[in-house]
């Protein structure tokens, strides 16, 4: 039996009917369409389904769509302000940190999560807050590099086009 | 870095994809919804090794919602990567060889019905004995897998080579080792499940969505099993989540797809779970290697023996052609005259082994540089000096009969020593410390196709006008590595443009003219060539055009930051879309093609097709580990890379495929093992059990380019994305036995192995004092 809710995802209200064991993730991709927000293993081994909720990452691939209502969710569609890229988004263009693209909304949203709680980040608190993010492509390096200067980027140190 | 002198080439490119990947916008084949589309789902085997009596599928057809269910009986045509030898259906047909296998799909109007049709599924097995392991298999009396397999038992395929004389070479060695070694069973966890989406029009014409590397062999392959004409069928490649080799061959959710869309007669999807990933695998072939190597006084190798049994599953797939890249990957980047090879690959009851980055090259590597590294030591010598000796020169034919037409190999065992301290740290660390060295290569390019023909393996067409710019269609796949970005570069610096101006078009059999797909290391140079050809080919029409209007003789033309002008007086200059302009005003549209065909070396002896490439890449790495004596945990803390890639195209892409490289070799050596019950079940089939490096485990990667330019191919170029991998492993190998003096022979090196080892040792030399 669906159960009616209503959820805020990246400011905007959806109501939905919802069965009360769907998990976010596909409430998120299905029935709203925010396919941003990518599966890759379904019970929170890789990270690619996180998505903010309160402004902390948590998968959804292991949340229940139900237990979310009254909490503010943030997916990869909701970062960036139309072709504005959030500064995060940003450094992983300038520091090649996008390879296949299947990892890096989840990873984005990770790091900006640690940026907003951690402005300046060292490399092992990067790399702690991002060890949830499985990454196949890249060896992290350019990662933890793009972490590093979106904090720079963020905190004025560095504007993008000295990148 | 390079003495040429270029715009575009060798500068870091941000990639055009970058900005729809950051913002979740990058459309993956699980993305892709249609009206009234299914999903599907498969029954897979829950008994390892049996023939199917009976299927009943009443129940599941009678479930409301369900649309469609499909048996292997209904699809008994058989296929395989390699086409003179198909083993696989779709669904298993009369019987199963693995714990897992497809034997039944479903495709109903939402997961769960589907998910639910399966469990009402009936199905009755005859249990046959179950292998798990080539000893298993090869056992006296033991049930053939296949039963039409030619070879006897359970061998699915099996070859020597031998060159000059290895038996007289030992005879006259000053040392000769010989070890076993063991590689394990692992998978390429790339970050995207297979997903692939196909839907019928209203004449019939199946289009299909899929992330694959190779587009035209899924095409071919679906011609086959659903017995279509070729030319109504449509592949289009969605955004590729990773491939690593994994998306390299056809697998049967494209199929499956496929067949239930035409049954049901509406557009399904077939998404995989990780644990479907698992089973479909194609990972790497674990081999157990008897390897044996000799050399002279001065520590030159005079001859190699090698002896591999290889576990390749269940099924064909590559596995034959990943035998002879092993032979053809035992004895490069050294120059050796007596090589003897015989390998056999053999069929087990186990999700199947193919192309995993790097294949055929990895598993030797690991046995040939732990070899060496070994011999120096044992004789006194620094395995930098031997490896050094015995490194090809500039330009080098293998006794087999591989060209090599450039090779940096013996910079780059230069430059990863100097850069990384080797000769100051080997021998020298404290205990617990290590530093190791290793060498490796690969192919850019296969020389032949999988099936007979003489086609070109790359094409392209260019069209360029004043509406929409210059647009480059080529039939290659990119899989994340970047590839649409380094076409386009190649396009943007012989048209003197800007890169961001200039669209390219691929991964789609009807959009793009034929290419052989994304395998072997080949785009860069295959795809390339043909790129540049086509560019060179717009510009043969577009100068005539503006040397009329210059009033200069073409041969003095060229193409450089938006203009055409004389390179001996540069004022004599045009707008390079004003010659556009008139060559399209006088003569209508501006295209023009380019193809690229490798050349075809052979040899006279079995396999002698495989190993040959027009050009090969190199690398070099200088590893650095910390064991923790009270844990045995093996952290690697710094890799020293330097790769010869020829010119490197997009550098910050190299980069980013030698991190990769560096860090997934490292998962394979220390942790990563796929383990499988005795039914044949895989017992750690999730993110959870089988475990990949995450950005903790990550060492320091110092990588650099050695400066290197092929003349023969497109901008210099060459691979970048297999051959940083071949020494990783056994780099961390040598690392660890410089640590503790232990000689690992079989990966990964878990911290059990490493206590076991250390306690093995502690008492050897308590019973020596």
């Amino acid at each position: 039996m669906k159960k009616l809710i209503k959820l805020e995802i990246n400011g905007e209200n959806f109501d939905l009917a919802v069965e009360p064991t769907a998990y976010l993730i596909d409430v998120i991709r299905e029935s709203v369409g925010l396919t941003g927000t990518k599966k890759g293993c379904g019970i929170g081994d890789c990270g690619a389904c996180t998505v903010l909720i309160d402004g902390r990452p948590a998968l959804s691939c292991i949340t229940l769509a139900v237990a979310c209502t009254g909490k503010a969710i943030t997916t990869i569609e909701g970062l960036s302000k139309g072709t504005e890229l959030h500064p995060v988004q940003r450094a992983f263009i300038d520091k090649g940190a996008v390879q296949c693209g299947f990892c890096t909304p989840g990873m984005v949203l990770s790091s900006k999560a640690l940026l907003d709680e951690n402005p300046h980040p060292s490399q092992d608190e990067i790399k702690t807050a991002l060890a949830g993010n499985l990454c196949r492509c890249t060896g992290y390096a350019k990662i933890v590099e793009a972490v590093e200067h979106a904090g720079q980027l963020l905190s004025g140190e560095v504007t993008h086009e000295q990148a | 870095m390079s003495k040429h002198d270029f715009d575009v080439i060798g500068k870091d490119q941000k990639r055009k994809d970058g900005p729809k990947k950051v913002k979740g916008e990058h459309e993956f084949a699980d993305d892709i919804q249609f009206p009234m589309m299914l999903h599907g789902r498969i029954k897979r085997s829950d008994i390892a090794h049996a023939r199917i009596i009976s299927i009943d599928t009443s129940k599941a057809e009678a479930l409301a919602g369900v649309k469609a269910v499909l048996i292997g009986s209904e699809t008994p045509i058989k296929y395989g990567i390699v086409p003179q030898m198909p083993t696989e259906y779709a669904l298993a047909h009369q019987k199963v060889r693995f714990y897992g296998e497809p034997v039944a799909a479903v495709a109903a109007v939402d997961p769960e019905t589907a998910e639910r049709a399966l469990d009402l599924i009936e199905i009755e097995y005859e249990a046959l004995p179950v292998y798990t392991t080539p000893e298993q298999a090869l056992a006296e009396g033991a049930v053939k897998i296949h039963e039409d397999n030619k070879f006897p038992g359970n061998i699915a395929y099996e070859a020597d080579q031998n060159f000059g004389d290895v038996d007289e070479a030992f005879k006259n060695s000053h040392y000769v080792l010989e070890k076993v070694f063991k590689t394990s069973y692992v998978n390429h966890v790339f970050m995207e499940p297979h997903c692939a989406v196909s839907k019928f029009d209203t004449n019939g014409e199946l289009f299909i969505w899929s992330t694959t590397q190779i587009p035209h062999y899924l095409h071919t392959h679906l011609a086959k099993v659903l017995q279509m004409d070729m030319n109504k069928i449509h592949v289009k490649v969605t955004g590729v989540g990773g491939g690593f080799g994994g998306k390299g061959e056809v697998s049967n959710n494209e199929l499956i797809s496929a067949l239930l869309a035409r049954k049901a007669g509406r557009p399904v999807k077939v998404l995989y779970s990780r644990k479907d990933v698992f089973l479909q695998h194609r990972g790497r072939h674990p081999i157990e290697m008897r390897v044996k190597v000799g050399v002279d006084k001065e520590g030159m190798i005079t001859g190699i023996d090698y002896n591999g049994t290889m576990d390749g599953g269940s099924y064909g797939g590559w596995g034959l052609v990943i035998l002879f890249y092993t032979a053809a990957m035992l004895h490069l980047p050294y120059n050796v005259r007596n090589v003897r090879f015989y390998a056999r690959r053999i069929y087990t009851n186990k999700p199947t082994c193919g192309a995993m980055r790097g294949l055929g090259g990895v598993q030797p590597r690991f046995a040939l540089e732990s070899l060496l590294d070994q011999i120096a030591i044992d004789i006194g010598m620094s395995p930098y000096e031997l490896k050094k000796k015995n490194a090809i020169g500039l330009s080098h034919e293998t006794v087999s009969g591989q060209v090599v037409r450039h090779s940096e190999f013996r910079k780059c065992l230069d430059q990863a020593v100097a850069n990384s301290g080797y000769l100051e740290k080997h021998g020298k660390l404290p205990f617990g410390k290590g530093i190791g060295l290793a060498g490796g290569y690969y192919i850019s390019g296969t020389a032949y196709t999988l099936y007979m023909a003489y086609k070109p393996h790359s094409s392209a067409m260019i069209r360029v006008d004043n509406e929409s710019g210059v647009t480059v269609y080529c039939g290659a796949t990119d899989i994340g590595q970047g590839s649409d970005t380094v076409l386009g570069m190649m396009a943007a610096e012989k048209f003197g443009l800007p890169f961001e101006s200039i669209h390219v078009v691929s991964g789609d059999t009807s959009l793009a003219p034929f290419d052989l797909g994304t395998f072997a290391s080949r785009v860069t140079v295959a795809a390339g060539s043909a790129v540049c050809k086509a560019a060179d080919n717009v510009l043969e029409k577009l100068k005539p055009v503006a040397a009329i209007q210059l009033g200069v003789s073409t041969d003095q033309l060229e193409a450089r930051q938006g203009k055409i002008y004389s390179v001996f007086e540069k004022s004599k200059e045009i707008d390079f879309w004003k010659v556009v302009e008139k060559y399209i005003d006088a003569h209508g549209p501006l295209t023009a093609t380019g193809n690229y065909t490798p050349p075809r070396r052979t040899g006279n002896f079995k396999g002698a097709n495989i190993g040959h490439s027009p050009t090969y890449g190199f690398s070099a790495q200088c590893t650095e580990v910390d064991i923790d004596i009270e844990t045995g945990e093996v952290r690697v803390i710094r890799v020293t890379e330097a790769g010869d890639c020829g010119q490197p195209i997009n550098p910050v892409s190299v980069e980013g495929q030698v991190e990769g490289s560096i860090v997934m070799g490292m998962g394979q050596a220390l942790f990563e093992e796929l383990k499988v019950g005795k039914d044949g079940r895989l017992l750690n089939p999730s993110l959870h059990d089988y475990k990949v490096p995450t950005a903790t485990d990550i060492p320091e990667l110092k990588t650099t380019f050695v400066d290197s330019y092929d003349p023969d191919s497109p901008f210099g170029a060459k691979e970048a994305g297999e051959g940083p991998i071949q020494p990783v492993i056994p780099a961390i190998f040598n690392a660890v036995y410089d640590a503790i003096g232990v000689r690992f022979t079989e990966m990964p090196i878990t911290p059990e192995k490493v206590l076991r080892a250390l306690d093995e040792k502690k008492k050897q030399e308590g019973m020596q004092s």
